[in-house]
C-alpha cells in the first residue's frame, strides 16, 4: 500500500501550526480528565461557555486577529500571534 | 449522591471522528496547505507565504461578492423564515389535508438544485417562458439576462420557492407537538390569536426555528448551483456570489492557492456567523 501524501502538499509551517492545535486539544482532553465538567461559567458575555467554548472563542478570534493584521497592517504577524495570545488569556480569564 | 463521570461513552463516536476525519478534516488541511503555496500542477508547489491572504483582503472583486452574498442571505431569511411560519400555522392539523400539504411542501426538496436552476432559466425567459413571457405582457420589462435587478428578484423568488418549505416543514414539527392543554388553557384565559402565537406556538418552535435559521442561512450563504445555472453570475458580476467566485478562480483560472485562501476566510466567516446565530437564539431560548 503506497501512502502517498504529496498531493496534500505539506509544508513546515502547515504541519507546525496543525501540530499546536492536536496538542490544545490533547491539553484540553488532559485538562477534562483532571479536572471533569468543562468548568461552565457565566462571563462577561453574560451567558453560560464551557472551557471547550472558550477555546473555540479564542481560536475563532485569533484566526480573526490575524486576518485583520495581515489586511490592514502588514505581512509580520509575530505581533498578531501576542495579541492572539493576550486575547486566548483573555477570553479563559474573563469569558 | 454525586454524580459520576465516566467518559468512556466518547469511544462509541471514534466511528464518527474516522468518518469526519476523512470528509472534512483532510480536505481543510490540505487547503490550508495550498493556501500558503503556489503551484502550477503536478503536484510541485512553491512557497507563498501569507501573499494569497493579503492579495484577497486587498480585492473589491472579494468584497462586493462578500457584501452580495450577506445581502442575499439575509434578504432569504427575512423572506423565507416569516413566510414558512405563516404557512406552517395555516396547514391543517388533522384529517386528509394533513399528508396533501406534507407532500406538497416535500415536493420542492426533492428537486436536485440543478434541475431547479434549469426550471427557472427557462421559467423566467421572456421569449418561451412562462413567467417572463407573462410579466412582459403585463407592461413590466422583465429580462433576468439583461438587468441586473430582475436577476437577484429571479433567484430569491428561485430560492424562496425551493427551500420555504424546509422551514415550513420544520415548524410544523414544531407546532404538532404542542399538546392540546395549551389550547384548552389558553382558550379559557380568553386569549388572542397573537397571545397564542407570541406565549405558546413561538416558543414550542424555537428550537426547530433555530435549526431552520442556521440551515437556511448556512445553505444561502453557500449557494452555488442555482443562481451559476440561471445567471452564471450575471449580468456582469450582479449576481456573482462567494461560491461563484470561488469556483471561478479555482476551476476556471486553476489558481488553487489564491482559492484556498478564499475558501478558509470564507469557512471563518460562515463559522462565525452560524456561532453568532446559535449563541444568540440558544441564550434567548434559556433565559426565557
Amino acid at each position: 500500500m503506497n501512502f502517498d501524501l504529496t498531493w496534500m502538499a505539506w509544508t513546515w509551517p502547515t504541519a507546525a501550526f496543525f501540530g499546536t492545535i492536536l496538542l490544545l486539544l490533547c491539553s484540553m482532553a488532559a485538562w477534562e480528565y483532571v479536572s471533569p465538567g468543562g468548568s461552565p461559567r457565566v462571563g462577561v458575555l453574560r451567558f453560560e461557555t464551557t472551557r471547550g467554548d472558550r477555546l473555540f472563542l479564542s481560536l475563532l478570534g485569533s484566526a480573526f486577529i490575524h486576518l485583520a493584521w495581515l489586511g490592514l497592517v502588514g505581512p509580520n504577524l509575530w505581533w498578531a500571534l501576542a495579541l492572539s495570545v493576550v486575547y486566548a488569556v483573555g477570553v479563559f480569564r474573563y469569558v | 449522591m454525586e454524580k459520576t463521570w465516566n467518559n468512556k461513552a466518547w469511544f462509541l463516536v471514534l466511528p464518527v471522528l474516522v468518518l469526519v476525519a476523512f470528509s472534512a478534516v483532510i480536505p481543510l488541511m490540505t487547503v490550508v496547505n495550498y493556501s500558503v503555496q503556489d503551484t502550477f500542477g503536478n503536484n510541485v508547489f512553491f512557497w507563498a507565504g501569507t501573499e494569497w491572504f493579503e492579495e484577497l483582503l486587498s480585492s473589491s472583486r472579494f468584497w462586493e461578492a462578500m457584501v452580495r452574498n450577506l445581502i442575499f442571505s439575509f434578504i432569504i431569511l427575512a423572506i423565507e423564515v416569516p413566510l414558512g411560519i405563516f404557512i406552517a400555522l395555516n396547514m391543517p392539523k388533522k384529517g386528509w389535508g394533513v399528508p396533501v400539504c406534507l407532500v406538497l411542501m416535500a415536493l420542492p426538496l426533492l428537486i436536485p438544485w440543478n434541475v431547479v436552476g434549469t426550471i427557472w432559466q427557462v421559467f423566467g425567459r421572456n421569449d418561451i417562458g412562462l413567467l417572463g413571457y407573462y410579466v412582459n405582457a403585463l407592461g413590466i420589462d422583465y429580462n433576468y439576462v439583461q438587468d441586473s435587478f430582475d436577476a437577484w428578484v429571479t433567484v430569491i423568488i428561485m430560492d424562496v420557492w425551493h427551500w420555504t418549505s424546509l422551514v415550513v416543514l420544520l415548524c410544523y414539527a414544531g407546532l404538532v407537538s404542542i399538546p392540546d392543554a395549551f389550547y384548552q388553557a389558553a382558550k379559557i384565559d380568553g386569549a388572542s390569536r397573537w397571545a397564542v402565537f407570541r406565549y405558546i406556538q413561538l416558543p414550542k418552535m424555537n428550537r426547530v426555528l433555530l435549526i431552520a435559521v442556521l440551515l437556511r442561512f448556512m445553505d444561502s450563504f453557500m449557494i452555488y448551483t442555482e443562481p451559476f445555472v440561471v445567471t452564471g453570475g450575471g449580468p456582469g458580476n450582479s449576481t456573482t456570489f462567494l461560491s461563484i467566485d470561488l469556483v471561478k478562480t479555482a476551476l476556471g483560472q486553476f489558481d488553487l492557492g489564491p482559492a484556498a485562501a478564499m475558501s478558509l476566510v470564507y469557512f471563518l466567516i460562515v463559522l462565525l456567523l452560524s456561532w453568532v446565530f446559535y449563541t444568540v437564539m440558544t441564550n434567548y431560548d434559556a433565559e426565557r
